[in-house]
């Protein structure tokens, strides 16, 4: 019942792979140079070395590990709701999770100086207080495509009035009968989070808080080399939890994971 | 932030900085953005969708969609300096594929062109466009039934007949509205122009950018009100973006 | 209209055979319906001479030319899908004018003909509608009008009623015939359901696993069982394991109880078998145990089913259980727990030789 390879979609599909990996792999011979006539790891370990590689590359992984949580803790729920009683409510939720891409990084900043000049101290002055709320809202897309696909492709009312009929409260329908089924769905906006916030220069920037994507400029600004190899490093790690994902996907069921790929799409 | 577009230096309300905005330098900045943002929404459309298509329809290796999708999930986040090193290494005055054209003899930098122009952006802006058009795009392709296909061949149409009546027809809404928001992907960039162009391509971003690090003007009103210019361009986009998606929901389901 | 034939088509998926080499002939204007279980092949095949797959061998032939490597679009073939096969981005009439559109016909041909289909399959003051604004049945028939539409030589439906409520089936299924009887049109129906297929088709192919168990009318099928299978499948069979006693007379041995069965006659005394009856053929007389008249089985009612027109009783005896199917008049009188008589007329009983164990007979790929 499948068709044949079409020549003409290879033939795309081998263009498009080169517009892509071209690039990386002009990267990855540029950074194995490190300006000398032969290949060597010397870029690499140049930053490997660098205490403020790993300092910054932590700082931004923990404000992705806080935007994921607290993205989860807000969405999942509300979420759920909108799926089990206010179905009507999605298309204007759909159009909401299309705000943050229409809306610019620098507007927001603009917007968030503006809001926080009243918040305390200690709120702004740590990165995690004002950068992952504007995080939050970034990766707001992300999480609300993954977990709808999630919801959508399990039957909400049908788990949720088994579950209370016997016995459940709201709190363990969601946390026992909910969220081990959407686990796939949430995953997959981590992930996606993930690589919004170890990619998202911009906010940071302006903001001047020193996080992984402003440190690789601010390498990139002083050592072409170790630059580079920065690059390849950030884009490979992230790719391969992408994958990752995608296998623990695989495990938890073929529904959930094809709904998976349906977002992840 | 609204306050104070519409505030001048003294603390007065005024529209003044509001007019500031259609002077020769800012509303040059608004016309090239605008112009980058929509060649790179179409193009990036354009080819998005082909790419999305080549990946999803039967008979492609099934291992070619999860690859796809989990590199464009990175590659729609890629951008700034990362980005702009990898095109510098590619494209640059001595990059890789510059130097392989050179030896064939196209001196791509003799002839006008630089990586470091409106069409250099153009191009690189198209590495994180498409994978966020093939991540868009592909559930309404998913949602074109085999059955649709099948029944056109049966009853005689040939690919190109099926795609002209049915198949294009059913996706426009779709790509129209994928488009838009490529538009404004594009239109709020900033980390990848001023990595590659240091501000020598006039984009409103950028120039946020300076005003509010205080490098040019030290006038945070104009900044506010450029980015309100900002913000009333990126509504008109929601505002044509909402009926089109309404319009997908009615045929995919 | 036109002639159809199947020879040795096969057609396998990896380690699995989907069809193995499966031949099948269809007079002109013929319904022919392809019924069976789910993952008998019987989509398969459908599949196969819509042409929207391939073969691994065999050919498909219509009219005496071979088919087997021209694509759909060049079959001049119509198929109704199971749903969701109508372009969502056109109207009724847009749809059912497709293929003339791409005939290159002009408009007041094509809307000539749109009206006179839509007419035909009763959706005349449909026709501005989309599809989403249709029922299910709506939908169907305009799916029907499409494939009709074109004139083609051989009309495939592949399990059109399936999506749709029990009555509209009905309903439909008829209408179906109806018009296939009116334009004569060959065709072949895909269907899991038996009633659909005996009720409409001039003949039956039955398929198992890839393989046809029986191709015959409905009748046949019905009442003449060849294979297990198909005495399994069709309908309600009761099996009765019996072994020959008196081949002048038909007699054999059930489990104590000697019954006439005509088309034993002529069979090797001693010979294993399995006398086929259907239920409605059981007669059933109320009386005392142990004195049972010659010719019939001493039983006893363990339950009774309720199926409207019918009553369903479950019958038990010394050597087994048995179905029978009376009026529910009829069933009133002899409650559960009655001992009665059962006996079937000789001449109606079928049969199946065995050619392993008893136990071991069921369903087996044998044929």
């Amino acid at each position: 019942m499948s068709r044949r390879p079409s020549l003409s979609a290879l033939a795309w599909l081998l263009l498009g792979a080169a517009y892509f990996v071209v690039p990386l792999a002009a990267t990855a011979e540029f950074s194995l140079k490190g300006g000398l006539s032969r290949y060597s790891f010397a870029a690499y370990s140049s930053f490997l070395d660098d205490p403020q590689f790993r300092e910054t590359f932590w700082l931004s992984f923990k404000l992705a590990l806080e935007t994921i949580a607290i993205s989860l803790v807000l969405f999942v729920p509300t979420v759920y709701y909108v799926h089990l009683k206010l179905p009507r409510l999605r298309p204007v939720m759909i159009a909401l999770s299309l705000l943050p891409f229409v809306v610019p990084p620098v507007v927001l900043v603009v917007g968030l100086l503006g809001v926080y000049r009243g918040a305390p101290e200690w709120f702004i002055a740590k990165p995690e207080g004002f950068l992952v709320a504007g995080y939050v809202v970034l990766s707001f897309p992300f999480i609300y495509w993954s977990l709808d696909a999630g919801f959508r492709a399990i039957d909400v009312h049908t788990l949720t009035e088994a579950s209370q009929s016997l016995g459940a409260g709201w709190r363990t329908t969601l946390a026992r009968v909910i969220l081990p089924n959407i686990r796939a769905a949430a995953l997959a906006g981590a992930f996606l989070t993930l690589a919004v916030v170890m990619g998202e220069f911009t906010m940071a920037n302006l903001a001047l808080f020193n996080t992984f994507p402003v440190y690789i400029n601010y390498i990139g600004e002083t050592k072409a080399y170790p630059a580079a190899a920065l690059s390849i490093v950030s884009f490979a790690i992230t790719w391969i939890a992408m994958l990752g994902l995608l296998f623990v996907g695989r495990g938890r069921g073929r529904r959930v994971a094809q709904a998976e790929s349906a977002v992840m799409t | 932030m609204l306050r104070g577009a519409f505030q001048n230096q003294a603390g007065e309300y005024t529209l003044a900085e509001v007019r500031k905005l259609f002077q020769g330098q800012y509303l040059n900045a608004y016309q090239t953005s605008v112009e980058l943002s929509l060649l790179t929404a179409f193009l990036g459309g354009v080819f998005g969708l082909l790419l999305a298509y080549a990946a999803l329809r039967e008979g492609t290796p099934r291992f070619v969609r999860p690859a796809l999708t989990t590199f464009s999930g990175v590659a729609a986040n890629f951008g700034g300096v990362p980005l702009a090193f990898a095109w510098i290494a590619t494209l640059g005055t001595v990059g890789v594929v510059t130097r392989l054209l050179n030896s064939a003899g196209l001196h791509l930098y003799d002839h006008g062109f630089s990586l470091f122009s409106f069409t250099g952006l153009a191009v690189v802006y198209l590495y994180f466009q498409i994978p966020l058009m093939i991540l868009v795009i592909a559930p309404a392709i998913d949602g074109l039934r085999s059955e649709w296909r099948e029944a056109a061949s049966n009853l005689g149409a040939s690919s190109w007949q099926y795609w002209r009546h049915v198949g294009l027809p059913v996706l426009l809404p779709s790509i129209l509205g994928s488009m838009i928001l490529l538009f404004g992907n594009a239109f709020s960039a900033y980390a990848t122009a001023y990595s590659l162009t240091s501000g020598r391509v006039n984009l409103v971003p950028l120039l946020i950018g300076a005003v509010l690090t205080g490098n040019v003007l030290d006038d945070p009103h104009l900044g506010q009100a450029l980015a309100f210019g900002m913000v009333v361009v990126m509504l008109l986009a929601i505002a044509l973006y909402l009926p089109l998606q309404r319009r997908t929901a009615r045929w995919v389901r | 209209m036109a002639h159809v034939e199947l020879r040795e088509l096969r057609r396998t998926f990896g380690p699995v055979i989907a069809l193995h080499g499966i031949d099948i002939a269809l007079e002109s204007g013929e319904f022919l319906s392809l019924l069976g279980p789910s993952g008998c092949g019987k989509t398969t095949a459908l599949r196969l001479i819509a042409g929207f797959d391939r073969p691994d061998s065999g050919r498909i032939l219509v009219d005496g030319k071979d088919m087997t490597r021209v694509p759909p679009s060049r079959r001049d073939m119509g198929m109704v899908f199971q749903a969701y096969s109508l372009f969502p981005n056109m109207s009724a009439e847009q749809n059912v004018e497709f293929g003339l559109r791409i005939r290159g016909l002009g408009r007041p041909e094509r809307a000539a003909k749109v009206a006179e289909l839509l007419e035909l399959v009763g959706l005349g003051h449909a026709g501005k509608r989309y599809p989403h604004q249709l029922s299910g049945g709506m939908q169907q028939r305009v799916a029907l009008a499409r494939a009709l539409a074109i004139e083609p030589r051989v009309l495939l439906l592949d399990e059109p009623l399936s999506a749709l409520d029990a009555k509209v089936r009905v309903q439909l299924r008829e209408e179906i015939r109806r018009i296939q009887l009116e334009l004569g049109i060959t065709t072949i129906y895909v269907t899991h359901d038996q009633e659909e297929a005996l009720s409409i088709s001039d003949r039956v192919a039955v398929l198992s696993q890839g393989r046809i168990e029986q191709i015959g009318t409905p009748v046949e099928i019905y009442g003449a069982p060849e294979t297990p299978f198909v005495a399994e499948f069709i309908g309600t069979m009761n099996r009765l394991e019996a072994t020959v006693t008196d081949p002048s007379t038909g007699e054999v041995d059930y489990g104590g109880t000697l019954l006439r069965v005509d088309v034993v006659r002529g069979r090797p005394a001693g010979e294993h078998v399995l006398v086929l009856v259907r239920p409605e053929t059981i007669e059933l007389e109320q009386g005392a145990n142990g004195s049972a008249p010659n010719g019939s089985l001493a039983v006893e009612i363990v339950s009774h089913t309720f199926l409207g027109a019918v009553t369903r009783l479950r019958l038990s005896c010394p050597a087994g259980e048995l179905t029978a199917d009376v009026s529910t008049t009829r069933a009133l009188a002899i409650p559960v727990g009655t001992q009665a008589h059962a006996s079937f007329p000789p001449a109606t009983a079928r049969l199946l030789t065995l050619e392993q164990p008893a136990s071991a007979a069921r369903d087996q790929d044998g044929r």
